[in-house]
């Protein structure tokens, strides 16, 4: 039988030990079904999952729920919406009880005093034509005012086909207001001319994502195996979509035989009682779905798959750091 | 039976448990070494524990509480731990 050690020197050995007892249990929290954007893409508004359910006004409610949820095992929320930090009182019931990420278009400022050590991803899609056509505005100009140099804020970079060959520029601009960035892709849920992805161009922007973490390692937050794994699809010889995608609902979770999954993970809807299929829109067709966390989840539940020779499982350990290090469960 | 041999089955099958429920290769129960660590060294994670832990609150008519799930690092220790559950029980 293949054993980790017999796979890793000493110090790959180290490092995996540093994230093998971690047993990260998240799940995704609508804070709001409101949004000061309206984007074309967005998978909750595209969706219609902002109509789903009637928000919950009484944060009472929320900080008993947000018990219930840690008595249910949960370490990591993960909070989005609609946009979150339109309900400062709901965020904060969440991170005064329990480990909080909170995905924001940075469009407001949080006041540090209240979330001094809150991990915030800003939500960047494109370039600035491409921020004005799919959301309206520049956001940049605005959120790297209100979160420059913040240690415990980055950029989540959703590379769309129109970025490729530009990526850099953007990196720069990031790197600029001392700020880090991940990189993820586009899943272009309304059709929007253009923004679908054609294999070349993801062969291409694979190259164009490696190249990025290699010049720029101190600002990317990122692995060559997640791009592969993202822009492929491919794990191994498997195929990434519906029947092994990880982020599902657990409890509405049917499927036989049932992949490799986040343990009791749960994606609530605003109503604290409505459960979302997944950790993105149900209309989504999960054969093109691009999303980064589910791919990123795919690969870290699949560790024993990994058991197989020295690249393999360092692969395995890069993707497993850089999740811990985007949810600071270990330090950048 | 003296309750070292029973410990001792308890290994034995909790490995083959193992084996058959987390598709383990070249590795048979009589070959898995029982203190070998579980998360460490095998790779398993806990949803790989819970698959396991199922099957044997099936077969051994126990409780395997979550919570106890990081003390049961090896197959020693999950098999001293059923069988502490079965002595209660008893």
């Amino acid at each position: 039988m293949k054993t980790v050690s017999s796979l890793l020197d000493q110090e790959w050995y180290e490092r995996y030990k540093r994230i093998s007892k971690l047993n990260i249990r998240s799940s995704i929290y609508d804070v709001t079904n409101q949004c000061n954007l309206r984007c074309k893409g967005c998978f909750f508004f595209s969706s219609d999952e902002h109509k789903v359910a009637a928000e919950e006004m009484d944060v009472k409610k929320w900080e008993a729920f947000i018990e219930r949820e840690k008595e249910r095992g949960v370490n990591l929320a993960i909070l989005i919406g609609g946009e979150p930090t339109l309900h400062l009182d709901r965020v904060e019931a969440f991170y005064k009880r329990l480990p909080t990420f909170c995905a924001t278009n940075g469009l407001i400022k949080i006041p540090r005093d209240r979330f001094p050590d809150m991990m915030l991803g800003i939500s960047l899609w494109g370039d600035e034509e491409d921020e004005k056509i799919l959301r309206g505005k520049d956001t940049f100009s605005i959120s790297s005012k209100n979160y420059e140099g913040d240690p415990n804020v980055y950029y989540l970079y959703t590379l769309t086909p129109k970025q490729i060959g530009k990526i850099e520029r953007i990196i720069r601009k990031i790197s600029g207001v001392g700020l880090k960035v991940h990189m993820q892709l586009l899943s272009n849920d309304e059709g929007v001319d253009g923004f679908n992805w054609k294999p070349e161009q993801l062969n291409a922007l694979r190259v164009e994502m490696d190249k990025m973490l290699d010049k720029y390692p101190d600002t990317v937050i990122s692995s060559k195996y997640y791009h592969k794994i993202i822009t492929t699809g491919k794990m191994f010889e498997r195929t990434f979509g519906w029947n092994e995608c990880p982020s599902v609902t657990q409890p509405l979770d049917k499927r036989n035989p049932r992949p490799k999954r986040l343990i009791e993970f749960i994606r609530w809807a605003s109503d604290l009682k409505t459960m979302h299929r997944c950790c993105t829109s149900e209309t989504r067709d999960c054969s093109i779905c691009k999303d980064g966390a589910a791919h990123m989840s795919w690969v870290m539940v699949n560790k024993r798959e990994h058991i197989r020779t020295s690249k393999d499982i360092q692969n395995w350990i890069e993707v497993y750091e850089m999740f811990a290090k985007l949810y600071q469960f270990i330090p950048w | 039976m003296s309750i070292e041999s029973s410990v001792d089955e308890i290994i034995l099958r909790v490995a083959q448990i193992m084996i058959q429920e987390l598709k383990l290769e070249d590795v048979t129960p009589e070959t898995f070494d029982p203190e070998i660590d579980l998360i460490d060294e095998v790779g398993i994670d806990s949803m790989d524990l819970a698959t396991v832990a199922l099957v044997l609150q099936d077969e051994y008519a126990i409780r395997i509480d979550e919570d106890d799930y990081p003390k049961l690092s090896n197959i020693r220790f999950i098999s001293e731990y059923v069988d502490n559950k079965l002595k209660d029980r008893s």
